[in-house]
């Protein structure tokens, strides 16, 4: 890897996201391309803080700026992938289901999966069924990533899904869910398709969920 | 100033008084499978002895009320929660804080109660002013005020006043009078926004010197995402009772916590003589030898 990639990727993990846009800028005067600033460090370097994060090496705030850092570099890139065309590796709507109003477990799967190459629609938090159906019919998602914080907040999930099967529009996309009440049975009772423990595990189910690991 | 208020609760035999010229009042946290796995599971299949533990143990770790808290999804919670109540009350004589976001569980919870009880929660959401204050009144309860409503939390402690403000009066007009309602300011936490502790104690501050009314607060949340988590909870907590929290909801087996309040207290003026000071030093030494 090129050292000017390898200098990115270590801001993004360092945080510092004075530096993130002007290390974007010099990699595309090198040459490289949009895509390949956003696989070979952004995703290389928010991939690293997810698993420092999970074992314990870095902490919420650090992982909010450093996903700060690769939004400030993705901000250059994103008008040039989209010129390009280039594919990203999916596409996920996100929110914490209705009634709930904790998003922190949410905002780091969204970095994370951000980090990994998806395009994230963030619905925010207390989102209805019909919200989630609403940003499926408009955004086309390849997968639907619901949280719950509470006991009494998670039932919501399968209300999601119930509803968007009654809309016609589950076969159409691959649902995860996580949060603290939440484990694998709960999971398939509802009828997701897949349960993060927490937020790098997440992450990487959306990129099972794409066949992409 | 407004004048400080005190909140009476009551179990069928004992009364608690919160206020601020009085001992904080530790209301236990533990009895609530929010983030529990072992405890849903247990509740889920009839098994209530870590209820009966955490009850017994909370109580002698300090807590002068205890929360009960049944939302275990896809059983019926009315039942539950007074199952759960039954046995706290079998094994405790403290106050209860019943918590539920269940109209139908909090009516179910009530009419088994003997006392005053402390209703966690109602929050400034037409929805739930609506269906909560009346069981408040009907009960003879006091309730908790979560500053929220339905635009969701507010980022400034003038605009959790409004709301405080606003549960409070529309309390009012049922006859429910600012002494039992105690409000809860919200603390979110550090780990997402590092003025998160800051807003939440000036938020205490405008709130009690308006109304004079009691403050609770989860005292943990503050420091979600954050390592070292205990030093963090237990300076907040104490910094807060200086501010004006009166009855934090929050785990007393966390020693750290449980001390933090107790040197608060003392440095507050409210432990006469530092004998409660003294005589939870001797609790503590005596467990020492015990262990060794």
């Amino acid at each position: 890897m090129s050292a000017i990639l390898e200098q990115l990727s270590a801001v993004v993990i360092e945080g510092d996201e004075t530096k993130s846009p002007g290390l974007v800028q010099k990699a595309l005067d090198e040459g490289f391309t949009a895509k390949e600033i956003l696989d070979n460090a952004l995703v290389v370097g928010m991939t690293e803080v997810g698993i420092r994060f999970k074992r314990g090496d870095m902490f919420v705030p650090e992982v909010l700026m450093s996903a700060e850092a690769m939004q400030t570099g993705l901000g250059i890139l994103r008008p040039l992938l989209a010129a390009s065309g280039a594919e990203m590796l999916g596409k996920i709507v996100m929110g914490t289901v209705k009634g709930d109003l904790h998003d922190i477990g949410k905002n780091l799967v969204g970095m994370l999966c951000e980090g990994s190459g998806f395009d994230v629609i963030d619905l925010g938090f207390n989102v209805a069924p019909e919200k989630f159906i609403e940003a499926v019919k408009q955004h086309k998602p390849n997968i639907i990533g619901m949280s719950a914080l509470l006991t009494t907040t998670m039932r919501s999930m399968g209300h999601t899904i119930k509803a968007l099967e009654e809309a016609g529009l589950r076969a159409g996309v691959k649902i995860m869910v996580g949060g603290a009440p939440v484990d694998r049975e709960f999971a398939d009772r509802v009828g997701a398709d897949g349960y993060g423990s927490n937020a790098p595990a997440g992450a990487d189910l959306a990129k099972q969920l794409m066949g992409a690991a | 100033m407004t004048q400080d208020l005190t909140t009476i609760i009551s179990s069928a035999t004992k009364t608690v008084e919160i206020s601020r010229a009085m001992p904080t009042v530790i209301i236990g946290e533990r009895i609530n499978p929010t983030g529990r796995k072992a405890v849903l599971a247990a509740l889920k299949e009839g098994n209530f002895d870590m209820v009966r533990q955490d009850a017994v143990n909370q109580v002698k770790a300090g807590a002068v009320v205890l929360d009960v808290n049944a939302g275990v999804p896809g059983v019926d919670e009315p039942a539950l929660i007074q199952k759960m109540m039954g046995i706290v009350m079998e094994e405790t004589d403290v106050p209860l804080c019943i918590d539920t976001a269940d109209p139908a569980a909090l009516e179910a919870a009530l009419s088994v109660y003997s006392g005053k009880a402390l209703i966690n929660s109602v929050n400034g959401e037409e929805r739930s002013l609506e269906a909560v204050l009346p069981l408040v009144k009907e009960h003879g309860a006091a309730v908790i005020g979560l500053c929220m409503d339905d635009d969701g939390i507010p980022e400034t402690p003038e605009k959790r006043l409004q709301v405080a403000g606003k549960i409070i009066e529309r309390a009012g007009k049922l006859g429910i009078g600012p002494e039992d309602i105690v409000i809860d300011p919200l603390a979110l936490t550090m780990g997402a926004d590092s003025s998160a502790g800051i807003l939440a104690i000036e938020s205490i501050k405008l709130i009690i010197a308006e109304f004079g009314v009691n403050i609770t607060m989860g005292a943990s949340n503050i420091s979600f995402g954050m390592p070292d988590r205990k030093y963090i909870n237990s300076t907040f907590i104490a910094m807060a009772i200086l501010a004006g929290l009166t009855c934090p909801i929050t785990n007393p087996m966390v020693a750290q916590v449980s001390i933090a309040i107790q040197a608060a207290d003392l440095v507050m003026g409210r432990d006469d003589y530092g004998m409660a000071w003294i005589k939870a030093y001797r609790a503590r030494q005596k467990a020492l030898e015990a262990q060794s």
